[in-house]
């Protein structure tokens, strides 16, 4: 794919960008990715999401647009639109494979070059956020994530982590992660954080609880919230629904509405 | 064209001549020729080999892979040996009850750290200091890692090697089949969760042991279901969409090993560093697990062993 060289950054019209991140696999990052650009949405923002997860990209999906390609115009590739009014587009590998099955069998380096070409060439236009959403762990697309978009100012990461201690043991990891590579933590989640039976009411910890909100505590950074395991959620991603819109009485809804909340207070006009 | 990274021609095709990548390629290659005979001695005396996979993350395979060596490692004459390649998110210490545990020399190599007699770990867990330690490395550096794995821990005389994995299909996944391609590999059990965002990944993996030509013993697909302790309804809290890892074993002629429900005391053992088999011997995950652990010694045993291999 050609690299374009554009007059204008591709990244020159975009506000604020910020990182979903976690050294744990399967604590809902996309999922995290997903729900705060519905949520910001809702609040009038453009968003865009990057997923950066080459080898198990699961953006696609949750917008039920797997089956879109990619275009090319003058300044770059043309992001994915999740909905008729543009107000969100995507960018996903998801979207240049031939065949969904396909296998994404590369090495760091292969994967480095496509990462730094998702970085510059998407043609996003004018974004109020740009989230971007990774694999697990601390490896290459993560040290190329941070160093292609370094001259772009990202706002900060949040991390994602499930309640038990075998999750919270890699975040802290992902912590150190940020601080040597200068990304500022914009706050913690605790996912999967209790399940309410939808019989009888009575809550029981899955994944255990307050191993998220401990961590936060202990690092000193903003705990964003508790979300709880919600099977409307679950549902809502497999079949690429718009949760927050469909479902704003479900358990989860609170919780990722408060967590938007956070971060438009945190890059309102007035904050600094 | 591009012969694929991953091919044992990469960087040395025709194709290759003039690639950007082709130095890199070359250097991620399979072992030399001196190399692969080094790991070929050092894993003469390991009988089985076993990957535990997935495409998906935080589906449990480290659960997974830390019961199957406890499993097989019940029976006293069996010598068990659980070797955790995720490099960057090393669960398997924690798990096992070896938080905090290093590694020592001796003369024959690296040894394991033992959480029985049979059973012993390896990990990058037991080379970091501090629980915050994090391992940024690139590719090329966690290669070497995992090669030294292989090549210097001193193993000894092992029934059962497990192989436990960090999600995806990149280097840790291409280095380990290729450093093992000097010995003989029974095959990888793949994990699953039910819903179709986790089944997309998988069954990315599974085209990927097909494109290495690695034997699939099977799939277990894990969370599949939780009953409430209180009510005891049942909630789909991961949703099978799409059939489940059922249907995509049909779909792909695969055999589904077996399905675990949801169980609050696996996460709280994995946490203390407890065999959740042997702490809560009366769950349904239990019997589960302990079916599925059955299956694979059975196909294992149905394997010739590394020693009557003609190579």
């Amino acid at each position: 794919l050609p690299l374009c060289s554009a007059e204008r950054s591709n990244l020159a019209g975009v506000q604020h960008v910020l990182l979903v991140l976690s050294g744990k696999g399967g604590v809902g990052k996309s999922t995290v990715a997903t729900e705060l650009a519905l949520a910001l949405r809702v609040a009038g923002k453009r968003v865009g999401i990057l997923d950066v997860d080459l080898c198990g990209p699961s953006i696609p999906r949750m917008f039920r647009v797997q089956e879109s390609a990619v275009h090319q115009c003058d300044s770059g590739w043309v992001p994915v639109f999740a909905h008729q009014d543009k107000t969100i587009s995507l960018m996903s590998i998801g979207f240049l494979l031939e065949k969904p099955d396909d296998a994404v069998v590369w090495r760091g380096p292969k994967k480095n070059a496509l990462i730094k070409q998702f970085v510059s060439d998407v043609a996003w236009g004018e974004l109020d956020f740009l989230i971007v959403d990774t694999p697990p762990g601390t490896s290459d697309e993560h040290i190329s994530t941070v160093e292609a978009l370094r001259p772009h100012k990202p706002l900060g990461a949040i991390l994602v982590t499930t309640p038990q201690a075998v999750s919270v043991g890699d975040v802290r990891r992902e912590l150190t992660f940020c601080k040597k590579t200068g990304l500022r933590v914009l706050g913690i989640i605790e996912n999967m954080s209790g399940f309410v039976c939808p019989h009888c009411s009575e809550c029981t910890n899955i994944f255990s609880k307050g191993g998220g909100e401990e961590l936060a505590k202990h690092a000193g950074v903003p705990f964003l919230g508790s979300v709880p395991l919600d099977p409307q959620l679950s549902q809502s991603l497999e079949d690429g629904r718009d949760f927050i819109q469909e479902f704003p009485k479900s358990s989860a809804f609170p919780a990722l509405a408060h967590i938007a909340q956070q971060i438009l207070d945190g890059t309102s006009p007035q904050s600094s | 064209d591009c012969p694929g990274t991953g091919s044992a021609q990469a960087g040395s095709a025709t194709a290759c001549q003039g690639c950007p990548n082709q130095r890199l390629c070359a250097a991620g290659a399979a072992p030399d020729p001196a190399e692969a005979a080094e790991l070929r001695a050092r894993l003469r005396s390991v009988k089985h080999t076993v990957l535990v996979l997935s495409g998906k993350g935080g589906v449990g395979k480290s659960t997974f892979s830390a019961l199957l060596a406890r499993g097989l490692a019940a029976r006293d004459d069996k010598q068990v040996a659980l070797l955790d390649i995720d490099i960057c998110g090393p669960s398997v210490p924690r798990m096992m009850g070896l938080e905090g545990e290093q590694v020592h020399q001796s003369g024959s190599g690296w040894s394991p750290v033992y959480v029985e007699e049979n059973l012993g770990v390896m990990s990058v867990g037991f080379l970091l200091s501090s629980p915050d330690d994090a391992v940024i490395w690139r590719g090329p550096k966690k290669n070497g890692l995992i090669k030294q794995f292989l090549r210097d821990v001193d193993w000894g005389e092992v029934d059962y090697l497990i192989i436990d994995t960090p999600p995806g299909t990149s280097d840790e996944h291409l280095s380990i089949v290729q450093y093992l391609s000097a010995a003989h590999v029974d095959g990888a059990v793949i994990i699953t969760t039910p819903q179709e965002v986790s089944l997309q990944d998988v069954r990315k993996e599974i085209n990927f042991c097909r494109k290495v030509k690695l034997p699939i013993i099977g799939v277990v697909e894990n969370m599949s279901g939780f009953i409430c302790p209180k009510c005891k309804n049942e909630s789909q809290i991961f949703p099978p969409t799409t059939g489940g890892a059922e249907k995509m074993c049909q779909n792909l002629n695969i055999s589904l090993l077996g399905k675990v429900p949801l169980d609050p005391q696996i996460g709280k053992s994995c946490d203390k560093g407890q065999s959740f088999l042997a702490e809560v011997p009366e769950s349904p995950a239990t019997s589960s697990y302990r079916s599925i652990i059955q299956r694979i010694q059975e196909y294992c045993d149905l394997q010739h062993s590394q020693e009557e291999k003609i190579i």
